[in-house]
């Protein structure tokens, strides 16, 4: 059993590993698909979003042709460690906990925090206090959680996959509210499942938990890479590109001060 | 790890064995199991980190309670629905018996991923309708889909072991039973019953083993049970070891599951065996 | 909102398209872990059925273990694990090599393992169905341990074992369902996307339980087939 076990994983690999051997100067990016308006999918199976445009952007300055693969959030990093894609170009927040994971390129956007609930909720603010005794829904593994866990003592904290079962169950009314990125909230409350909620106010960003904004995670040690990723943003900077695909999704800028 | 089949392996083995195949085979793979725990082992002593440890311990452990207590539960009640199904199965009314066969084949049929995601997210999207009508603060809790969707899903499993219980006792206790006087649920309850449970002890603990298992899909819809800690854990540190406590708290859980399981049949099969 | 039948109809506008790749993907994977799981199984029982106290250790092991680990949870140990574990092999001899062991390998050989310490129960308690005359009457008329096996015993075995088997093949297939979370395309995951992106998780959810309802009946359908067809060759000997 051991034996037609091994062969079985030995067949697979070889397979797999002809078949990396063929693309090597093809990048694969991890991103998630459900985090709209960075990146999700459409009906046809698409990803679009700033995110992919960013990275389509990317490569075509790096002249490297780019594959996306799409992970759920909270295996990301995992996956990215086992090279199953070679960096996550998905609104992934630089932070120091991910640090000793990954290394990071510079930021490519900085966009606030921020907490939306339902009209009639009652909920005017985003201290402490505002949010006592209500129950906050936010996707694992993110920067919100990790402030909403810490914040938000006095009130119940859920964890989903994802923003868009965060939204959805705030639509449904099973959540008092949520915390998400500003612009990912905005997207959101623009769409009719979203009339129901509005944003109670932006959070102010903690340096040590929610860092100096979104950056391209590639594995521990492949500093080659971070530094084309670093020199095509500052290309696409320069070159307007950026502030082209910035203007397509969002009527301010995302890249911060 | 402790095994229960190596029991009746120590046997006194008076001279020595010859060196067979089977020996060879057996003894090396012995040696890669051997060599698989050490390296485990060794995985988890290098990897040891107490912060961590202290950091998650509390989570595991209220993960493990939310996950006992949801298969416990669901069990209980799925037990008390699984009577009119199994009922139902063995009526002679065909609308009866092909109500029941359908409520089987559907949650039998589909995983129970999907059922927990439709009552889940489903209701959700129903919420508006649930409201006017006073079901909402019953659907509101991820808890309680939880609990409906299990109930459901073991009841239909229950059903059937329950049925195959009953219909393994030969008919003439039935007759027996009748030509004493008794009538049917005094046949069930005094005859049939006591018979029956024997057979369905082991399904039974099969099947709250699979419900325990099972169970892990429940921090897909918010529950914060032992997987659910465990996924959290893991993203939080991208440490490995998180998922094997994991593993280890799973199969101990189950083992001493399945061990007490084993002490009772030999307890009330006691009066079987010569 | 879009009205349901846009959303379900085949094409870039709708969903059924998508549905039903996942349902082609969750087919194959199941297709695909059958032998594996079976094969597996087979020789585990084998190991359990020997009268070689150590082989009968090592194959309890086995199915203490897949037994007894959640399916969700061996599935991410696979994934997670197996691949760095192999990636760290594969470095040792050839530093260069980037390895993927993508999520429907990682997904057949979790469902696998876990299908084949089951199928292992099942061969096992259909060995011990077997009389020993049987394999006596086999050595008897001059066969080999092998020819025994494959003439005499296995012909039986899987006739006795097969609605078991039948009921595992049905709890594989459920199984499946769970791959969605490694990033495998499956009706399940897809039905996700298709619920998040259109707000319609009732309706998606719902298709997707009734497809697998639908496997679940072409399943049995196909089941009772066989069945007849293995209950008729015992006729007509």
């Amino acid at each position: 059993m051991r034996i037609s076990k091994l062969l079985l994983a030995a067949t697979a690999t070889l397979a797999l590993a002809a078949g990396a051997a063929q693309a090597q100067d093809t990048l694969r990016i991890g991103t998630e698909g459900a985090y709209p308006p960075f990146n999700n999918l459409t009906a046809d199976g698409q990803l679009v979003g700033f995110d992919i445009d960013i990275a389509n952007a990317l490569c075509d300055e790096m002249k490297v042709k780019c594959e996306f693969v799409t992970q759920d959030w909270d295996g990301i990093i995992p996956a990215l460690q086992a090279g199953k894609f070679d960096a996550i170009i998905a609104s992934m927040s630089i932070t120091e906990e991910r640090k000793q994971k990954v290394d990071f390129t510079n930021k490519y956007y900085n966009t606030p925090p921020a907490i939306a609930a339902a009209k009639d909720s009652g909920i005017n603010g985003v201290s402490k206090e505002d949010l006592a005794g209500k129950t906050i829904g936010v996707a694992t593994s993110t920067i919100h959680y990790n402030y909403s866990e810490l914040t938000y003592t006095d009130s119940t904290i859920k964890g989903y996959p994802t923003s868009q079962e965060e939204q959805l169950d705030l639509a449904s009314g099973r959540i008092d509210a949520i915390n998400d990125d500003i612009s990912v909230l905005e997207e959101w409350l623009k769409t009719p499942d979203g009339a129901c909620c509005h944003i109670v106010g932006t959070i102010t960003p903690i340096p040590e938990i929610h860092g100096p904004g979104a950056g391209i995670a590639v594995r521990k040690g492949e500093t080659a890479l971070v530094e084309k990723f670093n020199k095509a943003i500052d290309a696409i900077r320069a070159n307007g590109k950026y502030q082209e695909i910035n203007a397509k999704y969002f009527p301010y800028d995302v890249y911060g001060g | 790890m402790t095994l229960a089949t190596t029991a009746d392996d120590a046997m006194p083995v008076p001279k020595a064995r010859a060196w067979t195949r089977e020996r060879v085979a057996g003894t090396m793979l012995l040696g890669l199991w051997a060599a698989v725990f050490a390296a485990l082992a060794a995985y988890l002593v290098a990897a040891w980190n107490p912060e961590l440890f202290s950091r998650w311990a509390p989570a595991y452990l209220s993960g493990l309670g939310t996950t006992m207590l949801l298969v416990v539960i669901s069990t209980l009640l799925g037990a008390i629905l699984s009577v009119p199904v199994a009922w139902g199965r063995m009526a002679k009314n065909p609308v009866a018996r092909f109500l029941a066969y359908c409520w089987v084949y559907f949650f039998r049929g589909t995983p129970l991923l999907a059922q927990t995601f439709l009552i889940y997210y489903g209701a959700g999207s129903f919420s508006g309708w649930l409201q006017e009508h006073g079901l909402w603060f019953f659907f509101r809790e991820a808890w309680n889909c939880a609990i409906l969707a299990f109930t459901l899903n073991t009841s239909a499993y229950q059903a059937e072991i329950l049925r195959g219980a009953i219909q393994s006792v030969p008919k003439g206790q039935w007759e027996g039973a009748a030509s004493l006087g008794l009538h049917t649920v005094q046949t069930l309850r005094k005859v049939i019953m006591p018979q029956a449970l024997i057979v369905a002890l082991r399904p039974y603990g099969n099947e709250v083993v699979l419900m325990i298992k099972s169970s892990a899909v429940v921090a897909l819809i918010t529950v914060p049970d032992l997987m659910g800690q465990t996924r959290l854990a893991f993203s939080r540190s991208f440490d490995f070891q998180t998922y094997i406590w994991a593993a280890l708290i799973y199969l101990a859980v189950v083992e001493a599951l399945r061990h007490g399981v084993d002490w009772i049949e030999r307890r009330i099969t006691r009066h079987l065996k010569r | 909102m879009q009205s349901a039948l846009t959303l379900l109809s085949w094409g870039p506008e709708g969903w059924l398209d998508d549905i039903f790749y996942g349902a082609y993907i969750t087919v194959s994977l199941a297709l695909a872990t059958l032998p594996l799981g079976l094969l597996i199984g087979f020789f585990v029982a084998l190991a359990k059925n020997s009268e070689e106290p150590t082989l009968r250790l090592a194959g309890n092991i086995y199915t203490t273990i897949f037994r007894g680990l959640p399916e969700l949870l061996t599935l991410f140990l696979i994934y997670f694990g197996a691949q760095t574990g192999i990636q760290s092999l594969v470095k040792l001899i050839r530093p260069d090599a980037m390895i993927e062991v993508n999520s429907f390998v990682s997904g057949m050989v979790a469902l696998g393992v876990v299908l084949s310490s089951y199928a292992s129960e099942v061969f096992l308690s259909a060995f011990r169905a077997i009389p020993r005359g049987q394999y006596e009457g086999g050595y008897s008329i001059g066969l080999s341990g092998f020819q025994t096996m494959r003439l005499v015993v296995l012909p039986q075995l899987i006739r006795i074992a097969l609605p078991g088997l039948a009921n595992l093949w049905l709890v594989l297939l459920l199984n499946t369902a769970l791959v969605s979370a490694i990033g495998l395309s499956d009706i399940l995951r897809q039905a996700g996307i298709a619920a998040r992106v259109t707000r319609e998780p009732f309706l998606f959810f719902g298709l997707a339980t009734l497809i697998y309802l639908g496997l679940a009946v072409i399943s049995s359908i196909g089941v009772r087939q066989v069945e007849r067809a293995v209950g008729r060759s015992e006729g007509t000997r």
